[in-house]
């Protein structure tokens, strides 16, 4: 009997009993889709948390004042300062360095108003955090050196003081009575890796946010970046001594700072959630396999009913090896195209909760081929015991069978 | 004297159900010609279900020998008594025992797809089946739209579609009305005498043994006697 008269025979069999087929593989349509939108959706939450990290920078630590505890209030807190930033920035590992003093203003443009964060820092600061500007230009070490009060703002605060839609270039926005001449729009990036939205700053000169606005000692965060990502390590151990030196601290005392390490929150967001991933996609096999013993049940159930169908199959000529293999083809069937339904609404689901949710989704190749392997797999598995006692029957009993 | 298409010497078979061993068949003995047309009687007890299944290679005898168109049965597995019943014999049965849900075509063929036929094949000698049965027009229906005449008549179709030696019957016309029943023992005296195959039919209606040839009575077991339908007539005649 050669292989496609044992599909069509299966097929035909599969066919003649549509809604039972359908239960049967419900089971697989189920465990196959709830796999792959599991897989995807950590998937989808790694990448989107990832990206969003690493569009902070790349290579990047962030120096911030106060200890492992944060900034302690109503005590001197040792204060980050330039001069701190000229130090790290000879470090011979580092790249660059952009020192950031920051404060929260109100920022007034005609009539409205708005709170943003004002962010005075230098013009490398662009390079090293890989922010391009949507409009305009970045500031330069000219306008630093001249205390020029130009102003560069987020996608946010143009959003919001800008809401008719007008050109903020050469227009005028006020901070605490000041005038600031607005020379450049930065690119959206959306909420950054620590949450908090990236896109609501206005970046302006170090020395402009410091005498007018600031003043001196309110660098609140230096960037450092490296030369490449296998120094970042042995970076962050250099700006740990030297600021350990510089701040004249014992041996025994905590760091009155703390260095954000990217990679590091990269790495660490990554081995999460592909435990995540793991936890996910395993507990959507088990439902997979629960699938398959939902084909096991009902194909004993469809063996015992076709008793008769099988015996007449024997009396006729089938072989022992002959109703095995039909029986184990309509399990095979029954997973595959199981597995396919189950894609396509994986495949959906994972779409609709993308849209849902704003995180990016997609689902790769080798998720399909795994999730498909898998169900055909557990329809072999599970439906070989219902096949095995249909080719052992006794054809004399299956005939007299009622 | 004709070839002999089937030989069995001392056939012995036994039963181990609940309780006691039944013993089925005791000793049982005989031929069957080529283009013969039997008929096996006894009532219910007799044996002649079991003594049908082993002409039938469904049952293998615990003891004594068989042979089936020159094909020694008793050392033969499974698998290779499936082949011989594929080959050498087709089956109808009281309760037609059609697939519900194939066609009259699909029902007439199953036997060549355990045969390794091609599709095209199978086709052509299906429908050709079923024009020498008189159902022509009716390939695709279901059995449900045939009356129960016609039902058998696919079944016959499909028990002789692999052109075997031996056509078993177990009280066909068993689900028919009168005028039924005579078209399909017409049809098999027919088949039995065009194409020289040995007919045997299991039955306990006695009008219905008319047709054949020669009455195997079974009792308790064993062969109690067989006559021919002249020998039978002339008893009758005599009484």
């Amino acid at each position: 009997m050669d292989i496609l008269a044992a599909f069509s025979i299966a097929w035909t069999s599969l066919k003649a009993n549509k809604m039972r087929s359908f239960l049967t593989a419900l089971g697989i349509i189920i465990g196959v889709g709830a796999v792959i939108i599991m897989v995807s959706l950590s998937q989808g939450a790694t990448s989107t948390i990832t990206d969003r990290i690493s569009s902070m920078g790349s290579n990047l630590l962030m120096v911030m004042p106060g200890g492992s505890r944060g900034p302690v209030r109503g005590t001197a807190v040792a204060q980050l300062t330039k001069e701190d930033a000229e130090a790290i920035a000879r470090l011979p590992m580092v790249k660059n360095v952009a020192p950031e003093a920051t404060s929260q203003l109100t920022v007034a443009a005609g009539n409205s108003t708005w709170q943003a964060t004002v962010s005075g820092t230098q013009p490398q600061w662009q390079d090293i955090r890989n922010w391009k500007l949507a409009k305009g230009v970045f500031f330069t070490a000219e306008d630093t050196e001249q205390v020029a009060q130009v102003a560069v703002l987020g996608q946010t605060v143009v959003d919001n003081l800008y809401s008719g839609g007008q050109d903020p270039l050469g227009t005028t926005v006020r901070i605490n009575g000041i005038d600031f001449t607005v020379i450049g729009v930065l690119e959206k990036k959306g909420s950054g890796g620590m949450g908090g939205d990236q896109d609501n700053y206005v970046y302006m000169p170090l020395t402009t946010a410091q005498q007018r606005l600031m003043g001196v000692n309110t660098i609140r965060l230096i960037n450092v970046q490296a030369v490449s990502a296998e120094m970042v390590p042995v970076m962050k151990e250099s700006v740990t001594t030297l600021m350990r030196q510089r701040h004249r601290l014992a041996t025994k005392a905590e760091d009155d700072f703390r260095i954000m390490d990217m990679s590091e929150l990269l790495t660490t967001v990554e081995d999460t959630t592909r435990i995540m991933t793991f936890l996910l996609g395993g507990i959507a096999g088990v439902s997979l396999i629960v699938g398959g013993i939902g084909i096991m049940n009902i194909m004993l159930v469809s063996v015992t009913e076709r008793t008769r169908e099988i015996g007449i199959r024997m009396a006729v000529g089938a072989t022992t090896r002959a109703i095995l293999t039909q029986f184990l083809i309509e399990a095979l069937l029954l997973s595959l195209i199981g597995g396919l339904i189950g894609v396509a609404l994986g495949w959906g689901g994972t779409a609709l909760l993308g849209w849902l949710a704003g995180w990016s989704m997609k689902v790769v190749p080798w998720l399909i081929g795994l999730a498909l392997g898998f169900a055909m797999t557990i329809g072999l598995f599970f439906g070989y015991y219902p096949a095995r006692k249909a080719a052992h029957s006794n054809p004399i009993d299956a005939l007299r069978f009622e | 004297m004709s070839e002999v298409l089937i030989r069995a010497e001392q056939i012995n078979k036994t039963y181990y159900g609940a309780g006691l061993p039944i013993q089925a068949l005791r000793d049982v003995s005989l031929t069957i010609a080529v283009g013969e047309m039997v008929a096996i009687m006894g009532s219910s007890g007799s044996g002649k279900s079991t003594l049908m299944n082993v002409l039938g290679c469904l049952d293998v005898p615990d003891s004594g020998s068989y042979t089936l168109a020159g094909e020694d049965v008793m050392e033969m597995s499974k698998d290779e008594l499936a082949h011989l019943r594929n080959k050498q014999i087709g089956f109808v049965f009281q309760h037609f025992n059609l697939l519900g849900r194939a066609s009259a075509l699909d029902n007439v063929v199953l036997p060549l797809i355990y045969a390794g036929v091609s599709a095209r094949e199978r086709e052509r000698r299906g429908l050709e089946m079923l024009k020498l049965v008189g159902l022509e027009g009716r390939e695709h229906h279901l059995p449900k739209q045939l009356s129960g005449g016609q039902q058998q008549r696919v079944a016959i179709a499909r028990s002789l579609i692999n052109e075997p030696g031996l056509l078993l019957a177990d009280e066909p016309t068993g689900a028919l009305d009168t005028k039924t029943s005579a078209e399909i023992m017409s049809l098999l005296q027919r088949i039995n005498q065009e194409h020289s195959l040995s007919v045997v039919i299991v039955t306990h209606e006695p009008d219905i043994a008319r047709y054949c040839e020669r009455i195997i009575r079974l009792s308790d077991g064993q062969i109690v006697c067989m006559e021919t339908v002249e020998q039978r007539i002339l008893s009758e005649a005599l009484q």
